[in-house]
């Protein structure tokens, strides 16, 4: 296999398994803030017991989306030398900035926050894991800077030969970024709100411990109904953006070859023939494709031949058409995803209106356990349909991906480093979920371990773990 | 001062920050696997470092930022080029980093065990790799016309002067760590840790002179800057003396303050012969990369610095003040959190 292709195969593999981690951090640091700002508030101690016992979970997710975070930085110089010498001068600056403002923040108040449930106050304590929050967040604005410019360059000029950077605030104020970090951002709090609206509903469904997880239920819930609702408001906002900046994703997204009539409709389903870039079998609504493109039912989209013949006049002869199927179908799986979470929040929080939780909902609470997976579900093929759709483009009309690639690294090492870190995710996964299994089967009111029990009487902590 | 030669400085100073705090928590990992008798002082030594070792690693993560940020030539040419060493450097702070929040989760001796070797591998490997890195860096790699470093990974990455540097770093992390573990416990580990610290800064003086001679004869650092490179050799030997003397006068603050100024300026010293290159060129000195030719343009390096010096103080701020929450030893009586 050839460099560019064992090179994309390796940043597509280990930043997809890096965002499975990622939004979960993001969301439940969102919830255990709120949590624990109960406890501080209403300082019932149930609440501090939910803050603890997510924590738990959020704390073996939080490492796991720490090491893995570290190579997404390292491998733009390690396998993209040459796109990261063209785009360093502005892509770099983001880069710097999250580590500046969003890491050094979380790591700090994470460790303070693990460490010093005994030594600091009720309030300073809750500080540090809203700190920890605004860190996660503000991790994300940095990183999504940085990949907006790949979408939408702005706030350059080119020189001596590279993209050089003129203007930092057109970076930060980049549309696709205004657009693409509330999504991502609402996405991520949908993940940590379906994570513990999920284990709640095992639990319930279990008799265990009801009390606790019904009032989790309910707080992850909310989040899950009112972001659910929210991030599908911003898609239907890309999506039109989209359609003015990035044209050619869209009418791969909608399996468009010839450019649409007006009004256009949208098709559902289709068989794909890339070959002889034509559908068949293709099942369709009518004005739907417009009133996404456009928030009205009138107005053609341009389809993807007739992009090419623009694009090869612009840049030169090549292929400008990204995967088709591979955007077409995941942007459905992520729509499907996302109005399924929208109906379960919408029954969930009428559930918890009506304090139904407890009766015997079998197979809603099944359905909740199992959907702990639909975010993510709809996080990655988010992510597949926007990169896929970028191609052949790294950053959009300035360099291809072909180009971006280490010119001094041989296809020998991205294979022994491809084999390697996959290895050493698949063991992390693994004991991952074997945590995570572990923790929640113990349930909020287990003992950690033997070495934890203080006999000191002094130790208020020693009451709680055995209460 | 000119924008480039502020980076260069600031790209040192976070590299420095990170082999002096970063420094001690590899220390304290190693030292989990050759000074803890047992499970409960191997714990004590974990969570001596639980605080702090996550945000010590991202001054490492930043000092790759400020790097990408301002001197995006150098960066690409180093990651690229020091692939294979790269790699392994990511596989073992992959493994340490779960190891210490995964370890204390199952109660079963197999399970910690597994643990406890990562974290003794993955606190070695980085201090090797990087000290191999940063020698070859002021040796001097085969790095062309067009930027790429094209780099054999025996001879040009692991030589014997590239060895000898990884080896040195290791050893001055452990002497730190032990020296910072003598800060954070107390008793019999706390004891000895200061003897098998005082103990290891025999081979450790050892190391730095026999790596100084080489560095003499085998790069044009002294020969660059001498004077300065002089100075820095004299003030390492004085630190290694007083840390000498403040361990077996028992004066631990002072003595974790020495080993850390060696580390320092040990780190510091590899920047200084490199000035004003960032990378050399082992083919043509035309080649070499400098704080001119590998930078950013001058509007980009403007933004990052009013970034940086409006952040900066705020990040050390709450950093120090994450040290005076813990000041405390830790005590193995307490409740343990790894």
């Amino acid at each position: 296999m050839d460099i560019v292709t064992l090179s994309r195969f390796q940043f597509a593999a280990t930043t997809i398994f890096h965002f499975f981690f990622v939004p979960i951090s993001i969301g439940l640091a969102l919830l255990i803030a709120i949590l624990e700002t109960m406890y501080v508030v209403k300082g019932k101690e149930e609440y501090k017991q939910m803050a603890k016992f997510w924590g738990k979970l959020f704390l073996i997710n939080f490492a796991v989306g720490v090491v893995t975070g570290i190579l997404q930085e390292f491998q733009f110089g390690m396998n993209w030398s040459a796109y990261s010498r063209f785009v360093g001068d502005v892509f770099g600056a983001p880069l710097a900035v999250e580590a500046l403002l969003a890491f050094f923040l979380e790591s700090t108040f994470i460790g303070i926050w693990i460490f010093g449930w005994d030594r600091l106050s009720k309030k300073v304590h809750m500080i540090c894991i809203w700190l920890v929050a605004i860190g996660t967040i503000m991790s994300a604005f940095w990183i999504l800077a940085a990949n907006s410019f790949m979408q939408r360059p702005v706030g350059f000029e080119i020189n001596n030969g590279r993209a050089e950077m003129n203007d930092f605030l057109a970076l930060i104020t980049n549309g696709q970024l205004l657009l693409e970090f509330p999504h991502t951002i609402l996405g991520a709090f949908m993940t940590g709100a379906f994570l513990i609206t999920g284990i709640s509903a095992y639990k319930l469904l279990k008799k265990k411990d009801v009390q606790f997880f019904k009032k989790s239920f309910t707080v992850a819930i909310i989040v899950a109904l009112v972001s659910s609702i929210a991030v599908a408001l911003v898609g239907h906002q890309q999506a039109q953006y989209l359609v003015k900046t990035q044209p050619m994703k869209m009418a791969a997204t909608e399996a468009l070859w010839e450019t649409s009539s007006d009004p256009a409709p949208w098709t559902v389903t289709a068989f794909i023939d890339t070959k002889n870039q034509t559908n068949s079998g293709e099942f369709q609504i009518p004005y739907l494709l417009s009133f996404l493109s456009y928030s009205k039912f009138s107005g053609e989209v341009i389809g993807m031949k007739e992009l090419q013949a623009q694009y090869e006049e612009k840049y030169g002869p090549g292929n400008y058409i990204p995967p088709v199927r591979t955007t077409f179908w995941s942007f459905r799986i992520m729509v499907a995803a996302g109005s399924l979470m929208i109906l379960l929040s919408m029954y969930g929080v009428y559930l918890a209106a009506r304090k139904k939780l407890e009766n015997n909902n079998k197979w809603f609470m099944r359905i909740m356990l199992f959907s702990i997976s639909l975010p993510l579900i709809a996080n990655t093929s988010g992510w597949v349909m926007t990169e896929f759709g970028r191609q052949p483009w790294t950053v959009f009309g300035l360099m291809t991906t072909a180009d971006g690639v280490s010119p001094s690294v041989t296809s020998g090492q991205v294979l022994f480093s491809i084999i390697a870190f996959t290895t050493i995710y698949a063991i992390l996964a693994a004991v991952l979920v074997f945590l995570f299994i572990r923790v929640i089967k113990k349930g909020p009111y287990a003992v950690d371990n033997e070495h934890d029990e203080s006999s000191d009487p002094f130790d208020k902590e020693g009451y709680h773990h055995v209460s | 001062m000119s924008l480039n030669e502020l980076w260069f400085v600031l790209v040192a100073v976070l590299f420095v920050g990170f082999f002096f705090l970063e420094g001690f928590d590899f220390g304290v990992g190693m030292s989990t696997g050759i000074l803890a008798k047992n499970d409960t002082e191997r714990r004590v030594l974990i969570n001596s470092i639980g605080p702090f070792w996550d945000a010590n690693e991202v001054w490492l993560i930043t000092a790759g930022g400020a790097m990408f940020a301002a001197f995006p030539n150098w960066y690409a040419t180093l990651f690229s080029g020091f692939y294979t060493p790269l790699v392994l450097l990511l596989l073992a702070l992959i493994g340490r980093g779960v190891a210490f929040e995964f370890r204390g989760k199952v109660e079963t001796p197999s399970w910690k065990k597994t643990w406890d070797v990562v974290i003794f591998i993955g606190s070695l490997l980085p201090p090797l790799l990087l000290g191999v890195v940063f020698a070859d860096l002021i040796k001097g790699l085969p790095i062309g016309q067009d930027m790429e470093m094209r780099a054999s990974f025996f001879g040009d990455i692991v030589n014997i002067y590239s060895v000898v540097g990884g080896i040195t770093v290791v050893m001055l992390c452990l002497v730190h760590g032990l020296m910072f573990t003598t800060l954070r416990t107390i008793g019999d580990l706390q004891e000895r840790a200061r003897k098998m610290g005082k103990l290891l800064l025999i081979p450790l003086a050892a190391l730095l002179v026999v790596f100084e001679i080489m560095t003499y004869f085998m790069t044009d650092v002294f020969e660059a800057h001498g004077g300065l490179m002089a100075i820095t050799v004299v003030v390492i030997v004085v630190a290694l003396v007083l840390a000498y003397i403040f361990m077996s006068k028992q004066r631990d603050g002072w003595a974790f303050g020495m080993t850390g100024a060696v580390i320092a300026l040990t780190i510091t010293s590899v920047f200084i012969g490199l000035f004003p290159n960032v990378m050399i060129s082992s083919i043509d000195t035309a080649f070499n990369l400098t704080i001119t030719n590998a930078a950013s343009g001058h509007y980009s390096l403007k933004v990052m610095t009013i970034v940086a010096i409006s952040l900066l103080p705020f990040v050390l701020g709450y950093q120090i003040w994450s040290y005076f929450v813990f000041h405390k030893r830790v005590h193995e009586k307490e409740h343990l959190e790894y």
